[in-house]
């Protein structure tokens, strides 16, 4: 045995220089003319993880203001404020009355892009029903509003719109916010436990919706002149989306969703389109029944890859900038179920790779990177947000 | 002879009072499985098994079945941090679900009498829901 060691350590560097060789020459002509062997790789270990924030109740996404504060919500339905690495122990008032239920409550927070012009914070929620809205007693469905921060209190509070009908249930109230840039604000909806309603138009669940910033709905947007449609709806077809993002090279706005069992999805999200569910879906229903038998259907879009067992993904972000070398572009989506972050190579429109990262870091329920060019974890079991930085 | 005789008139007791009880259960657990559907079967599965090492079964578990008081405090205040259940251990985090109390005595009287467990005609009423308190 002791005779073999000299033998293994002077085959070990021939052997493992054919095994490099081998898999740059697999990924030369995986990724195409352009990259180099040499190319500088980025990896988990790259990243200098800090927790930026402790003691909160249920954290479900954070935004980091531009000077470098930290407001994070709380699904209970308090708005906190975390300064200098501590939780400010006054809460940020002016949030209205959330339906905190199941998986209701107080949802996601996202900056205006021109924030330190205009100050405008945006939040969703689940709204519970109002006096003369349409749907169940006792229902709820998704709200959006914008209001700007002043010291402890949300003020000029704008209420921009709310997802219709109520429904008395307790799942899918999605809630992601994204801006596009070109002054419009997109929302992700989930169909409230009701998935033939995700393919009806004249109901908002299981949708994604594009308004103008402040809360208009855009004239050209896909279903405006088609009749008993709501036009504030962008796509459809949706389960319960609780991820979204802009790509910032591109544009192109990514979401997922939780699906059924098996059945996690990741979409690119265009106009009009239709994403299928529950007419097609890769999954099967949590009581193990066929929700369909088909995974394609003509005039429904396939997902970019699908998650199969579900990772129960929530939140989403694009690496930005040079310090994360070859991961620039690609994609961090966090596992609710499982406690860790997916890294997904992004190529184009495809996703060539997904490895996990940070196992067992938490269970993760958003995913962003700040202005600051690192990425925010929220931590729902731990009450925590932990910052991943890139080591430069 | 005493015995038979103690016996006979329980089984006549029995037979009298259970009934209504018995249907009371059922009606119980017929209103937990629409609360379970709901709320529980994404993690939990749709016979109770769980995850292994990520969600806990309920299906013949210890943990909800020797300790019914424990499982009524998870659904009632949530649940996070490292617990045992049939010697497997795990540490995520069950949010409070939101429940009432009559959902929450609802969702164990369906727990506990689906996928090869019992109560053995126990029920658990909203008023034991109510009793529990939180562990701080």
């Amino acid at each position: 045995m002791n005779k073999n060691i000299p033998l293994l350590k002077k085959c070990l560097p021939v052997a493992l220089g054919g095994l490099l060789l081998v898999s740059s020459v697999a990924m030369m002509s995986n990724s195409g003319p352009g990259s180099s062997v040499n190319a500088p790789k980025f990896a988990e270990s790259d990243f200098k993880v800090d927790t930026v924030a402790t003691g909160l109740t249920m954290p479900w996404a954070s935004a980091l203001l531009p000077n470098g504060d930290l407001l994070v919500t709380e699904r209970g339905g308090k708005l906190r404020l975390v300064k200098d690495g501590k939780l400010d122990p006054q809460e940020i008032s002016g949030i209205p009355t959330v339906y905190y239920k199941g998986q209701g409550g107080l949802l996601d927070i996202a900056l205006h892009p021109d924030y330190t012009k205009n100050g405008w914070i945006y939040i969703s929620y689940s709204s519970p029903k109002k006096e003369g809205e349409e749907g169940d007693d006792d229902g709820a469905n998704t709200g959006l509003m914008r209001a700007k921060l002043k010291d402890h209190a949300l003020v000029e509070i704008q209420q921009l719109f709310k997802a219709l009908p109520n429904v008395k249930a307790n799942v899918h109230f999605g809630g992601r916010i994204v801006f596009d840039k070109k002054g419009y604000v997109f929302l992700s909806l989930g169909e409230r436990g009701q998935k033939e309603n995700s393919q009806n138009l004249s109901r908002d669940q299981g949708k994604v919706v594009r308004l103008h910033e402040d809360g208009k709905i855009p004239n050209d947007n896909p279903f405006v002149k088609t009749e008993g449609a709501r036009p504030e709806i962008w796509t459809y077809g949706h389960r319960n989306p609780q991820g979204m993002i802009i790509n910032p090279a591109t544009g192109v706005i990514w979401e997922h969703e939780h699906g059924p069992q098996g059945g996690d999805e990741l979409n690119i999200i265009e106009k009009g389109k239709n994403y299928g569910w529950p007419k097609i879906t890769f999954g099967i229903d949590y009581d193990n029944s066929i929700i369909s038998k088909d995974t394609a259907m003509t005039g429904m879009e396939q997902p970019v890859v699908y998650w199969k067992p579900s990772i129960a993904p929530c939140g989403v972000t694009f690496l930005t900038g040079d310090k994360f070398k070859d991961w620039k572009g690609d994609l961090l989506v966090g596992s609710l179920k499982f406690m860790y972050i997916q890294h997904l190579t992004v190529k184009g429109n495809k996703v060539t790779n997904r490895e996990i990262i940070f196992d067992k870091i938490g269970r993760v329920r958003d995913v962003r990177q700040g202005w600051d060019g690192n990425v925010y974890v929220v931590l729902e079991n731990s009450g925590k947000v932990v910052r991943l930085s890139p080591k430069s | 002879m005493k015995i038979l005789a103690i016996l006979i008139s329980g089984l006549l007791f029995c037979s009298a009072i259970f009934p209504k009880q018995d249907d009371e259960l059922a009606k119980s657990i017929q209103r937990g499985k629409m609360v379970y559907s709901e709320n529980c079967i994404s993690c939990h599965m749709g016979t109770g098994e769980g995850v292994t090492a990520t969600f806990p079964p309920l299906a013949k578990s210890d943990y909800l079945m020797k300790t019914p008081e424990n499982a009524i405090r998870a659904i009632k205040f949530g649940l996070i941090g490292k617990v045992k259940v049939n010697d497997v251990d795990y540490d995520n985090m069950m949010p409070n679900p939101g429940l009432g109390n009559d959902e929450v005595a609802d969702v164990m009287n369906y727990i506990m009498n689906s996928w090869g467990n019992s109560s053995e005609k126990k029920m658990i009423s909203p008023k034991e829901v109510e009793e529990v308190k939180e562990k701080k």
